[in-house]
């Protein structure tokens, strides 16, 4: 390997609901004996990260995904020129479809990835939830896809108040009554589009496990915790690491049985009677990952190496009860950079 | 002192979203030539606007299917859908290919025998076709596809009267797990209707069912609803052979495969998300492989595909009319073309480049048709370089459907050309006059004059 | 209508342009910079469509009705104020 990488990073929207970018780029700065260049690739010229210059050597701005991978292809080479990057960390969910598809071509470029293929991706999609615990045998909250209102009272029928009412996508609500679905269907409806989905709501505590798997059916690593303080966005405030086998164990059979590879964040229910439902499986790693990287799983840095074909053992252990805890900080930035970044695209 | 290139003075905030070169950059790359014709002299020569087709890009898209499939499935035959485009050159470009022809009307009939298809080769499908239609149909010895009992009845009838057996394939509708079902056309598979069909035009013995049809949907974003809809049709085929001791000779398994336009309200656009030719075949192919016929027994496979092979091939030039400043601070962009000939508007995202060098800043601007209509909306919005009175932009992937859903409404329908594989381009439609209207006017004697104060 | 450029107003030569009086930053085309240089020279908009005739492949017509534009959206974005 050489001995310096150069690896472009995205998601540096380090707000107060952050993107990955700047935990992800902390952790392959934690790699040891290796010396990183970090490229940032930004949407926005107000992406905190952008005004990092201890975490980001230098940034880009990159075409929105909604451009096409054509427009963002065509950038990318015109990045590669300059950086010759040896792999690409895509840490937006919108993007990851762009990068998923162009990742034959980059690697014919020289730049590694490190992500699930196409069919992985698909189908993990909240919608197609019940299917896919079907076919993998886990455990996942009953629900149900609805496709239009005259559907709503049959499908009811099978559920006990209060439901989740859910977009595709996005939104998610909790109703307690028939009138609340109805209501519930028609914002949904509108914004989301069909069909509408209505899950089982389940009584219980929420866990989250960073994980990633080698694309053969191995867990590289994965690290449960515990959500100590949420913000009114529901992310993470604060947190813990825990010592539950039953979620490792989850987390491995799942990558077992799909082949995942790359980073994923599972989010998991357990109920009073102590059985686990998974409730999302977010494609990439989250927020928080650093912490796994803190209780001894530099997970990032091992994608790296697995993309650039080292051997990269699974990691045995992670030390429990390692707490994050989130805070904000108001850098002081110069006009002249966010002049740099706004007109000429580059910082 | 030569003078510079003017553009007019664009000021973007830069404070809401991404607004510099490199967030919208390459989307605006000018596009001034089609297979090496100039835009800027077809509409000196055609008008503006103007509908331009690529014959290289048509040809390309039907090889780029029909290898999907042949490398896949022994037996393939495309029919070209006459209703995506039935433009007789356009038609003549498929049928040279090795297209047969589809039609849903007397009408598109017609014009497939003019064009020199023979009876034969002509798939006859759609609700709606009158006694005489379907004698016409079975004279030149089509391949009828029933749509309902009454009209089976009637071809039962009619085989006796003209001593005659029919060829026909039933349409079968089912559920592939895709919403909505279309289950207003033909006859459906779960409730057992599809059987009834079957078994009656079996029994009779008067018909010959040759095929089985189905159109599952149009724009289809998932592949994998063409594996169950093969899957049951290749039960119905195998069902047949079981208890009737006959062979289907093909299976229609429809149209329906999605171009790469963008969805109103997609996030990605459709060139990164629609299935490719492969997906689809490898869908049907692999379904059908495995259904279950002996090696000499597999049926026909048949594909009516219209929109996947032709709208990317379709280009509409169109000229600005006028720049305009919305209440709000929006910018507006009055285009000589509008929903009268771009229907597709209505569903799609359309891509649009200018064709002459813009630079780099652009602006956000929703783009209007010139009908004095508030329905007449080409793009909500769309980011383009400042454009001039009489600039010309280009939209793309209009080549399906625009061409036969086109209103004459308020103006009249523009020229047609073909850029063939040369470079060179051809008039396939003239554009309509006002005499070509009236002359299909009559006026009643007294209405014939007036004076006006 | 003539328009002054308020005073605190700067542009780069990349075409940034930064309001301190509200806070907003903008980006200005070529022609754009241009005229927000004329008017910092106090230049009448008679004058300002001479100079840009005299220089740019464009018809007077064509440069009044846009200068009329971007006027308008000088003074929506508070960056001048009628003189």
């Amino acid at each position: 390997m050489k001995s310096e990488l150069v690896i472009a990073v995205s998601g540096l929207n380090n707000t107060d609901n952050p993107g990955p970018g700047i935990p992800v780029i902390r952790a392959l700065r934690d790699w040891k004996g290796k010396k990183v260049r970090i490229i940032g690739l930004s949407y926005d010229h107000l992406e905190p990260g952008l005004y990092l210059p201890e975490w980001v050597d230098k940034s880009y701005q990159v075409p929105y995904p909604s451009a096409g991978s054509d427009n963002l292809m065509l950038r990318l080479k015109y990045i590669h020129s300059i950086e010759r990057l040896d792999f690409i960390f895509p840490n937006f969910d919108a993007e990851l479809f762009s990068y998923m598809k162009m990742a034959p071509e980059l690697q014919s470029m020289g730049i590694h990835t490190f992500l699930p293929g196409l069919d992985q991706f698909e189908e993990r999609h909240k919608y197609r939830l019940p299917e896919f615990g079907e076919k993998y045998q886990l455990a996942v909250p009953k629900s149900l896809s609805v496709n239009s209102l005259a559907d709503v009272p049959a499908a009811l029928s099978q559920f006990e108040f209060p439901v989740v009412v859910k977009g595709k996508f996005y939104e998610a609500y909790i109703a307690y009554s028939m009138d609340q679905v109805q209501n519930y269907f028609h914002k949904i409806q509108a914004k989301w589009g069909l069909p509408v989905i209505f899950q089982q709501f389940i009584q219980g505590n929420e866990y989250n496990v960073v994980a990633m798997g080698d694309g053969k059916g191995n867990t590289i690593g994965a690290v449960p915790m515990r959500k100590q303080y949420i913000t009114d966005k529901g992310k993470a405030w604060a947190g813990i690491t825990l010592d539950e086998p039953a979620l490792i164990e989850m987390t491995r059979k799942l990558i077992a049985a799909n082949h995942w590879r790359g980073g994923m964040e599972l989010e998991l229910i357990k109920d009073r009677n102590g059985q686990l439902y998974i409730v999302e499986i977010n494609p990439r790693f989250p927020a928080w990952v650093y912490l796994a990287v803190a209780a001894g799983q530099n997970m990032p840095a091992a994608a790296v190496k697995l993309a650039l074909g080292e051997d990269v053992p699974p990691f045995e252990s992670y030390e429990v009860g390692k707490m994050f805890v989130r805070y904000s900080w108001d850098n002081i930035v110069n006009l002249s950079d966010f002049e740099k970044i706004s007109t000429l695209g580059e910082l | 002192m030569e003078k510079k290139r003017y553009e007019r003075p664009v000021i973007a905030s830069l404070n809401a979203g991404i607004t510099n070169k490199f967030g919208t950059r390459n989307l605006n790359e000018p596009i001034s030539h089609i297979d090496g014709a100039s835009i800027k002299e077809i509409t000196e020569q055609y008008g503006s606007p103007v509908f331009i087709l690529s014959e290289r890009k048509i040809r390309q898209l039907y090889r780029d299917a029909h290898r999907a499939f042949s490398t896949r499935y022994p037996k393939v035959q495309f029919a070209w859908s006459y209703k995506t485009n039935y433009l007789n050159a356009v038609c003549n470009v498929f049928h040279q290919e090795g297209s047969w022809a589809e039609v849903v009307s007397i009408f598109e009939y017609e014009k497939a025998l003019a064009n020199g298809v023979e009876g034969r080769h002509i798939l006859f499908n759609g609700p709606e076709k009158t006694e005489s239609d379907l004698r016409k149909a079975i004279e030149h010895d089509s391949l009828i596809h029933i749509d309902h009992f009454d009209e089976l009845y009637q071809l039962l009838e009619m085989s006796e009267s003209l001593k005659k057996r029919p060829r026909v394939a039933i349409r079968v509708n089912m559920d592939t797990g895709i919403y909505p079902m279309w289950d207003r056309f033909g006859f459906n598979y779960e409730s057992g209707q599809a059987w009834d069909a079957i078994n009656k035009i079996i029994l009779t013995n008067k018909l010959d069912l040759v095929g089985l049809h189905c159109h599952i949907g149009t724009f289809m974003l998932s592949a994998n609803a063409y594996a169950v809809a093969a899957a049951k049709l290749a039960d119905l085929a195998l069902g047949i052979k079981l208890h009737h001791k006959q062979n289907i000779e093909y299976l229609d398994l429809g149209g329906g495969f999605a171009s790469k336009n963008t969805l109103k309200g997609s996030f990605l656009p459709g060139a990164d998300t629609i299935p490719s030719f492969d997906d689809y075949a490898e869908a049907i192919c692999g379904t059908l492989l495995n259904a279950g016929f002996t090696r000499e027994n597999l049926p026909m496979l048949i594909l009516e595909t219209g929109r996947a092979l032709v709208d990317e091939a379709g280009f509409l030039a169109a000229s600005v009319v006028a720049n305009k400043r919305l209440s709000d601070g929006r910018k507006a962009l009055v285009l000589d073309a509008g929903v009268n000939i771009l229907f597709t508007s209505f569903w799609y995202e359309h891509k649009m480049t200018p064709v002459e060098p813009a630079s780099h800043h652009t602006e956000a601007s929703v783009v209007y048709g010139p009908l004095c209509m508030n329905i007449d909306v080409v793009r909500e919005s769309v980011t383009l370089p400042p454009l001039r009175k009489n600039d010309l932009v280009l939209i793309h992937t209009v080549g399906a459907y625009n061409m036969t859903q086109w209103m004459q409404f308020i103006a009249m329908r523009p020229a047609v050309v073909m850029v063939d594989q040369e470079g060179k381009t051809h008039l396939l439609r003239r554009a309509e006059k006002t005499d070509d209207l009236n002359a299909m006017e009559s006026m009643p004697e007294h209405l014939q004059s007036f004076s006006l104060a | 209508m003539n328009l002054r450029l308020k005073n605190n107003i700067a542009v780069s030569d990349s075409g940034f342009v930064f309001n301190p009086s509200t806070g907003d930053s903008f980006s200005i085309n070529p022609v754009g910079i241009d005229i927000i240089q004329l008017l910092r020279a106090s230049k009448s908009e008679q004058d300002i469509i001479e100079d840009l005739s005299d220089r740019y492949d464009a018809d007077t017509q064509t440069i009044e009705k846009d200068l009329y534009d971007f006027f308008t959206l000088l003074l929506q974005h508070q960056l001048a104020e009628k003189a």
